[in-house]
């Protein structure tokens, strides 16, 4: 874990209510999420990373309350304290040579770092996203561009399958020895139990530090308690109790 | 001219009086690959139990102006686990002092845990905590009758060599007639204060914020009334005190010393930024030069 100032870039509305923030500044760019400091406000609050490339990463995150809107208010060339190198990621390497990776809304984000490290490892990537509606559809292009299969569900039909991702992997019928999911907790209980085999899935907690030594986000898991900031937020699909 | 930051506590010597607040940082081995844990004064350990404890359900932090809640509610490996195992790794990298925190559910629970603490090699000084406002049934029960925590104090003074500090809540109307009652009873020195009992509601969800409903409010927004206790304890009892509850800068840790504490523990802060003590202990030289303090011991009660 480190502690640095990062200059954000950019700030940009990309999708309804869903926000890109591109920071650049000379990080490790390791680790599965950032804590930001929002001017104002008296905890950071985590986001995952998206990419990470040259020195800027990739962020993308929905205002769901005030922190988050304040955030959006934040212009490029702002300087932003970041707390990196955090969380215990997706393991690329638990997949043996092909990979499905499931998301649901912004669940997409910490899959796309990940679908990156597959492809790099010469894996097949088969990739399902599901959103609300259209207006809420990010990367799409990006996994499209980066992955060998790809599917798409929204609960109102204005893009893809009608439904729930769910709907669209039993309608796609991938091939794969290990599955990836990210998103609500509800749609990725459904798909830990929809889908065999092996996988694992990104849980949520509100959070203190983030870095594992104040305990406010330890779960209770198959293996006992563990902390989703610090043991997590990835955990295999057998250790979850929903 | 060379700063003294140096402050001793109960014959404890400490190389300053910065000291992270039980549980605000783990048990020290969590921040080791982050930081030089050495240039700490000292750490007081996550608060213990006889058993292992998972504490209260998610979600357990809770956010507010200038602070925030929790009710992680003492989770721990149990007092074995501290004594056999987490105490001699951080031995391993660390030298500086090592306050054991120590919760209990009764009496007898509280005595058995201090003498283990007690026992073990690594530990300096042991913080009761008497305060803890996320357990029910323990912990705060003790700390908010002048009776009881007297009692607790006396069993564990009688089984225990090294100094024992008791820690105080703020959730008590007169602070004074506890710590008074903790003195008499044998207590070496005094932690004040605990978290005050808040509570924070989701709006749109009409619950509350936390599984628990209620959690222990801290940081910056509570460090004048922490002040005010320190400062009003100070001048009624003798024995050192360890002043908490909303430091956040090394003009914090010189506030809170002229009020009466001889050692200060920095708490929520930690969460913000876990750099925070460390960034403190570096800026204090600056400080002390420009307030004309050359050594942080003389200012210790002298308002």
């Amino acid at each position: 874990m480190i502690k640095q100032n990062y200059t954000i870039a950019e700030n940009k509305l990309v999708a309804s209510d869903t926000y890109r923030l591109v920071l650049a500044g000379k990080g490790t760019t390791d680790g599965e999420f950032v804590h930001l400091e929002i001017p104002g406000f008296y905890l950071r609050r985590p986001l995952s990373v998206c990419d990470a490339k040259d020195g800027k990463m990739m962020l993308l995150y929905k205002t769901v309350g005030e922190g988050t809107r304040a955030l959006t208010q934040l212009p490029a060339g702002t300087e932003i304290s970041v707390l990196e190198g955090l969380g215990k990621g997706f393991d690329a390497d638990a997949c043996k040579g092909k990979a499905l990776l499931v998301a649901g809304g912004l669940g997409a984000a910490p899959l796309y770092l990940l679908a990156k490290k597959l492809k790099a490892q010469g894996k097949k990537v088969t990739v399902v996203l599901g959103f609300n509606k259209k207006e809420e559809i990010v990367l799409e292009q990006e996994f499209k561009a980066l992955c060998d299969s790809f599917a798409l569900a929204t609960l109102d039909g204005s893009a893809g399958t009608k439904g729930f991702v769910t709907d669209a992997l039993k309608a796609l019928q991938p091939e794969y020895d290990y599955f990836y999911t990210c998103g609500p907790m509800v749609m990725m209980k459904a798909v830990c139990s929809l889908l065999e085999g092996p996988g694992e899935a990104s849980l949520e907690e509100r959070m203190g530090c983030g870095a594992g030594f104040c305990y406010g986000c330890s779960i209770q898991t198959a293996g006992g308690p563990r902390r989703v900031c610090k043991d997590g937020p990835v955990f295999k699909k057998e250790e979850i109790l929903w | 001219m060379v700063k003294d930051l140096s402050v001793n506590l109960c014959g404890l010597q400490l190389q300053n009086p910065v000291i992270p607040a039980s549980g605000t940082f783990g048990f020290g081995l969590e921040l080791a690959g982050s930081m030089d844990l050495n240039v700490l004064g000292a750490i007081s350990l996550k608060g213990t139990t006889r058993e292992a404890r998972y504490g209260n359900p998610v979600p357990r932090i809770a956010e507010a102006p200038h602070g925030m809640l929790n009710s992680v509610g003492l989770q721990n490996p149990g007092i074995d686990v501290l004594v056999n195992e987490k105490v001699p790794a951080l031995r391993k990298i660390y030298r500086q002092g090592v306050i054991a925190n120590i919760s209990g559910f009764s009496v007898e629970e509280y005595r058995e845990c201090c003498a283990k603490a007690d026992a073990c090699e690594g530990i300096d000084l042991l913080e009761v905590n008497v305060s803890c406002p996320n357990v029910h049934g323990g912990g705060l029960a003790f700390g908010t009758s002048a009776k009881a925590a007297a009692e607790v104090t006396a069993a564990v003074k009688a089984v225990c060599k090294k100094p024992v500090f008791i820690k105080l809540s703020p959730n008590v109307t007169d602070i004074v007639e506890i710590a008074r009652a903790c003195e008499d009873a044998g207590a070496d020195g005094l932690t004040l204060v605990n978290t005050f009992l808040g509570m924070r509601i989701d709006i749109v969800r009409r619950q509350p914020i936390l599984a628990n409903k209620m959690g222990g409010f801290s940081g910056a927004a509570i460090f004048p009334i922490a002040l005010r206790m320190v400062y009003q304890v100070a001048h009624a009892c003798k024995i050192p005190i360890m002043g908490c509850g909303g430091v956040a800068s090394a003009r914090d840790v010189i506030e809170m010393m002229m009020a009466g504490a001889t050692a200060v523990q920095v708490g929520a802060e930690n969460l913000r930024n876990p750099f925070a003590c460390p960034e403190i202990i570096a800026e204090l030289p600056a400080v002390m030069e420009q307030l004309h303090i050359d050594a942080l011991k003389n200012i210790i009660g002298t308002v």
